[in-house]
């Protein structure tokens, strides 16, 4: 098989909240001899708030991102599920409206850029599902998961709206019974837990302008993973993971019970699958002790 | 032939009186369903075959009244639109059959929908405007002006996204995605004079736009492709415009990455919380933000990382910035 290459989007967290998720994609990347060429001119993505107070702006930057994938000639990967939401959906709006693009370009020239279209842009986990391959991960495991039920906690926006993943993906999944992640930690020999909150919201989005509705979502979620006997969960969303790594407290506080599970992000599980060192994957930055290790 | 293929499939229907039953309880049906067969018509099957109690709410079956919205496995579906091979496709075999909100049964699947029609109601989803009585020719909307509207004029208040929106369900006070569809469709409107009341009544905290949480479950379930999430996304862009916008958490939360974007170019995580909570408000995430410093998760303002090439991103933010704050 070629070599894989892709431009990585590494988004705003990994450089600061969840320095263990840019360590883990590292090592996992070099682990299945994956290139990746960072995105080091690229902005932050908004997130999916810039683009509540000023849309146009939002695409803008977002095309601006996209257009230095373009430049190297490769697809856009992302290790957020959130940078993948806006990154793709400013893709789809600018492909599927020729006015709205030309309009951004005039902006982007201004800087010598242009948005052109030319790259994909897809979100590690699909990356390693449809371009690597499940098989191959399968071969390539030399400590199988096989002692642990493990959650997976899909995040909305890699999975939400169905049409960016109809877009976006070779084999797009079901919102309603999303798959991959499940399809993943078996590839990894672990077990596979499935609960109602798997495809449902953190509550990151809303964590500061309506804290309690984000804490109940956050304990529904570690609770919903508890009741199925999960070990421990996993998420390809580093957003996800900080609500679920860091809130446990106020989460156990607002749905009137303990909760707390270690937290992996998927880089980290395929890592340790792989034989990475807890070191390499940064195991000891999480707020929840992961210690099964 | 292929319309003669059927299916076994096992229907586990939620069963509920609010006049006899302390808790609901589940009858289970294995019935053999065909190609063409959708939702309404297992319903029926299982009415008119097995058991004359079972009641739901029917009407047109041709997916415009919106009464027949349910869950199937979890999933809000028009019964009348949605066939049994699609959701077998999803989900396998077993269907199981709940009303959109179980906290609101009345009767087996028959929902009390009070909080949405009030909600609703709560949006002014009608135009407000002097209209003259006796005008001398047509008032016409040019296909402009009528596209504004994007979508939202297709909504059936069916309630699948109000049911299904995990904010609604946590915070009563939140009116939920389908109201503020109806008050983009009728702000977005032309002919209407009550925009700016309409923008002050979803920009209010706790009932408003902000507690959205971004989940786009409403955009998946729309059996009508409203996309409510859009919707809401226009408000909060008409809210900044007409400079209605309050200076609080949740609209600094917004702009704060405007001004982290054009300094650094990436988000300045934790100049972002102190400036969307203030300096005295911040002090509740001191706890947290301790035990991520232990675990080296915060980046201290002097070693913030910078983006290269940051004068491209400052003069974008500069040249194609279209609202201020």
């Amino acid at each position: 098989m070629e070599k894989l290459k892709y431009a990585l989007f590494t988004g705003c967290t990994a450089k600061e909240s969840t320095p263990e998720q840019m360590m883990s994609t590292l090592a996992v990347a070099n682990k299945l001899g994956i290139e990746l060429v960072e995105l080091t001119e690229a902005s932050c993505c908004g997130a999916s708030h810039l683009q509540d107070y000023d849309d146009f702006l939002s695409l803008v930057l977002n095309a601006r991102n996209i257009a230095y994938a373009e430049k190297h000639g490769l697809t856009m990967v992302t290790i957020c599920n959130t940078c993948q939401l806006n990154t793709a959906m400013t893709k789809h709006r600018l492909d599927n409206n020729a006015e709205l693009k030309a309009k951004v370009n005039a902006k982007l020239a201004e800087v010598g850029l242009e948005y052109k279209g030319t790259s994909q842009i897809t979100h590690f986990l699909y990356a390693i599902i449809d371009d690597f391959g499940l098989d191959k991960i399968k071969e390539m495991v030399v400590k199988p998961l096989s002692q642990f039920n493990i959650a997976p906690f899909y995040g909305c926006h890699n999975i939400r709206p169905s049409e960016l993943q109809n877009a976006t993906h070779k084999s797009p999944e079901n919102a309603y019974n999303p798959t991959s992640l499940d399809d993943l930690i078996i590839a990894c020999g672990g077990a596979n837990v499935d609960y109602a909150e798997k495809n449902k919201c953190c509550g990151f989005h809303a964590e500061l302008q309506s804290p309690r509705t984000a804490a109940v979502l956050t304990g529904n979620a570690v609770a919903g993973a508890m009741d199925a006997n999960a070990d421990w969960m996993v998420t390809p969303c580093p957003l996800c993971h900080l609500k679920l790594d860091t809130q446990t407290h106020h989460a156990s506080v607002a749905i009137g019970r303990e909760v707390s599970l270690p937290v992996l992000h998927m880089q980290q599980m395929v890592g340790l699958a792989l034989g990475c060192t807890p070191a390499e994957l940064g195991l000891s930055h999480h707020v929840t002790k992961v210690d099964f290790i | 032939m292929d319309s003669l293929k059927t299916q076994q499939v096992t229907f586990k229907v939620f069963r509920f009186n609010e006049e006899t039953d302390y808790l609901p309880y589940y009858n289970t049906y294995t019935l053999d369903v065909t190609h063409e067969e959708v939702v309404l018509d297992i319903l029926n099957r299982i009415k008119w075959d097995h058991d004359g109690s079972l009641s739901y709410r029917r009407s047109c079956r041709h997916g415009i009244c919106g009464v027949c919205a349910i869950k199937t496995n979890g999933k809000a579906v028009l019964a009348c639109k949605t066939r049994l091979f699609d959701l077998i496709d999803i989900f396998g075999n077993e269907i199981t059959i709940e009303p959109l909100s179980t906290k609101r049964a009345i009767k087996d699947l028959i929902i009390d929908k009070k909080d949405f029609w009030d909600k609703h109601a709560q949006a002014k989803p009608y135009l407000e405007a002097d209209i003259d009585e006796h005008p001398a020719q047509e008032n016409l909307v040019s296909p402009h002006d009528a596209e504004k509207l994007l979508e939202a004029d297709y909504c059936i208040q069916c309630g699948a996204c109000h049911y299904s929106c995990p904010s609604l369900e946590i915070n009563e006070q939140y009116m939920g995605p389908a109201a503020f569809a109806a008050a983009y469709r009728f702000s977005a409107d032309v002919r209407d004079d009550a925009s700016i009341e309409r923008l002050h009544i979803v920009n209010e905290e706790a009932q408003g736009v902000w507690d959205c949480v971004k989940c786009m479950e409403c955009a998946e379930v729309c059996p009508k492709e409203v996309n409510p999430i859009e919707k809401i996304t226009k408000l909060h862009n008409m809210i900044f415009e007409a400079a209605v916008a309050k200076n609080n958490v949740a609209t600094r939360h917004a702009v704060g990455f405007a001004h982290s974007i054009e300094k650094h170019g990436l988000l300045d995580e934790g100049e972002l919380v102190r400036y969307s909570e203030g300096n005295i408000g911040v002090l509740k995430h001191v706890p947290v933000a301790l035990k991520m410093f232990a675990k080296g998760k915060i980046v201290l303002p002097w070693n913030m990382p910078k983006s290269d090439k940051l004068d491209e991103i400052k003069k974008l933010v500069k040249s194609s910035s279209t609202v201020k704050f």
